[in-house]
């Protein structure tokens, strides 16, 4: 018998564990290899949950998570994405992360097939096979999701798409017309379709459209949302699921056992986010857009070639001129310039011969690391 | 223009191509509407946000805030007496205000005799004055939207995906 479970021992430990060791104890390195925003939450919302915690808020809250929170989201959805849910469609979870692992949970049977775009997030893919499932990863030469590229993918054990838009680490979007076409892959095979949005207010190119809005499929569709990027939360760990209340009934089994209720301060917290967070979250976002202007800017004039990132906060453009692979780039970059970008192979297919840089850092280091960037790609050309 | 400004306001030295390619502008252009802003006054000058405390050659400084109570003029209102007051180098900033009193002045000063000798001997014996309080200020937090004490820095890993 072996001493732990199968599909967790599975799991391959992650290949470029040794590079993220180096990177995390390196030391004055200008880091472009976060995944979170460089801006405090904002004071309003800080102080706010001091009120919370003054009113002695500590306790257990129902694992909906608490009503108003719920009913703000609901509101906060259809208002600024054309949804249409209610509040007993909403799911309060401990961050987007817990909110994917019972997703899966939820829907997957063993054998059951995910379709997965790729390059992506590298939790789905784990928490896909944790819980008895099979990806089938898709991409396409852009990187752009195509639904041509996912309904060729589609076979009669297919039981789920899942989408994640804008994408970490492209940035790039899904559009409507992509989205429609999806809904109606969806509809026509009777799957799924679960959509990581948590970037969905960092959208610089156009709206963002959200799953949510696809008419007649509310009871085939999911998103996932939370407040860690737009709104500079990402250590309070909260997140949302809106789905059909027939799904939610269901994954509440799992949230109420394995988590109960997500933290009642964080709730708190973002409920203020939502009430009165928005114009500051507004803010933030332009100077995402400003500095998300400038890399792209700058990495095509050093001969890194990228598309416009139409969302969150990263780029990823190819260092194939340069003939390394991913990670030889990246760790060659950290020794002799030392910046941190992560390698793109571990965003999965696709994701090799790039790199995700996230500009989510004060724009003087930024124009720093694109002269190191440039220096050193100078240097390995010599 | 206004996204210019508020750029410039927070880092009066970036530079024009870096300005144009955070908001998708041309160069050419995001010079031109810096040179009409300075031409017609919207700019008025760049200067340096200094914190006082850390000066090396600081002079000690006196800083008072003065309510001024005044008979506005016929046809003139405020702004008469206001010139009055404004135009003498001491006055480091004057409003008028809405409530208990109507002009607020910003005066500094070497030492708190200078100060006071000042408000006693040219702002009060002005024909138009009525009263005038006195607030010394015993110590900055914030200026401008700026604090002036350090913060602490915001710790990230070095990489999270």
């Amino acid at each position: 018998m072996s001493r732990f479970n199968r599909r967790v021992e599975q799991i391959p430990p992650s290949g470029i564990r040794r590079f993220f060791d180096l990177v995390l104890d390196a030391k004055d390195i200008i880091s472009l290899g976060v995944g979170e925003p460089d801006f405090v939450t904002p004071w309003q919302v800080r102080e706010q949950v001091f009120y919370a915690l003054e009113q002695g808020r500590t306790s257990y809250t129902s694992n909906w998570g608490i009503t108003e929170l719920r009913q703000e989201t609901a509101t906060y959805l259809n208002t600024r994405f054309g949804t249409r849910f209610d509040r007993d469609e909403i799911l309060i979870t401990v961050g987007v992360s817990e909110g994917i692992d019972l997703v899966l949970r939820t829907i997957l049977n063993e054998g059951d097939e995910l379709i997965l775009p790729e390059p992506t997030y590298v939790c789905y893919r784990p928490l896909t096979e944790l819980a008895g499932g099979v990806v089938r990863a898709v991409s396409t030469p852009s990187l752009k999701v195509t639904a041509d590229a996912i309904e060729r993918a589609v076979t009669p054990t297919t039981k789920a798409i899942l989408l994640s838009y804008p994408c970490n680490p492209t940035g790039y979007t899904i559009d409507k017309t992509e989205i429609l076409k999806i809904g109606e892959i969806v509809r026509k095979k009777g799957i799924w379709l679960i959509s990581d949005e948590i970037y969905a207010e960092l959208t610089y190119e156009g709206e963002h459209f959200s799953v949510g809005a696809l008419p007649g499929l509310k009871e085939q569709v999911i998103v996932l949302n939370g407040f860690s990027k737009a709104f500079a939360m990402t250590g309070w760990r909260l997140g949302y699921i809106a789905a059909s209340r027939d799904f939610l009934t269901q994954a509440v089994k799992i949230h109420q056992y394995a988590a109960l209720c997500a933290p009642i301060m964080a709730q708190y917290g973002a409920l203020e986010s939502l009430r009165r967070g928005i114009a500051e979250m507004e803010e933030m976002k332009k100077s995402y857009w400003r500095r998300r202007n400038y890399m792209y800017d700058a990495l095509n004039s050093i001969g890194l070639s990228v598309a416009k990132p139409e969302g969150a906060f990263y780029i990823f453009p190819s260092i194939h001129s340069t003939g390394k692979t991913s990670e030889e780039f990246a760790v060659g970059l950290l020794e002799q310039e030392k910046v941190a970008v992560v390698p793109g192979d571990v965003f999965g297919m696709g994701g090799e011969g790039h790199v995700r840089i996230c500009y989510a850092t004060d724009f003087n280091l930024l124009k720093e690391s694109v002269r190191r960037i440039d220096r050193y790609i100078k240097a390995a050309k010599k | 223009m206004h996204e210019i400004v508020e750029l410039l306001q927070k880092d009066a030295r970036l530079s024009p191509e870096d300005i144009a390619s955070m908001l998708n502008k041309s160069v050419d252009e995001v010079k031109r509407l810096i040179r009409e802003m300075e031409e017609n006054g919207t700019i008025i000058k760049y200067c340096a946000v200094i914190n006082e405390e850390k000066l090396e050659t600081k002079k000690e400084k006196v800083v008072a805030f003065i309510e001024i109570q005044v008979t506005p003029e016929r046809e003139k209102g405020f702004d008469a007496i206001a010139e009055r007051i404004y135009q003498f180098p001491q006055v480091r900033s004057l409003y008028l205000m809405s409530g208990r009193y109507d002009l607020l002045a910003v005066v500094e000063g070497e030492t708190l005799k200078e100060v006071a000798f000042f408000v006693s001997d040219k702002l009060a014996t002005l024909d138009n004055v009525k009263s005038t309080t006195t607030h010394f200020l015993l110590k900055k937090y914030k200026e401008n939207g700026t604090m002036l004490f350090q913060q602490p820095k915001l710790e990230r890993l070095n990489v999270t995906l």
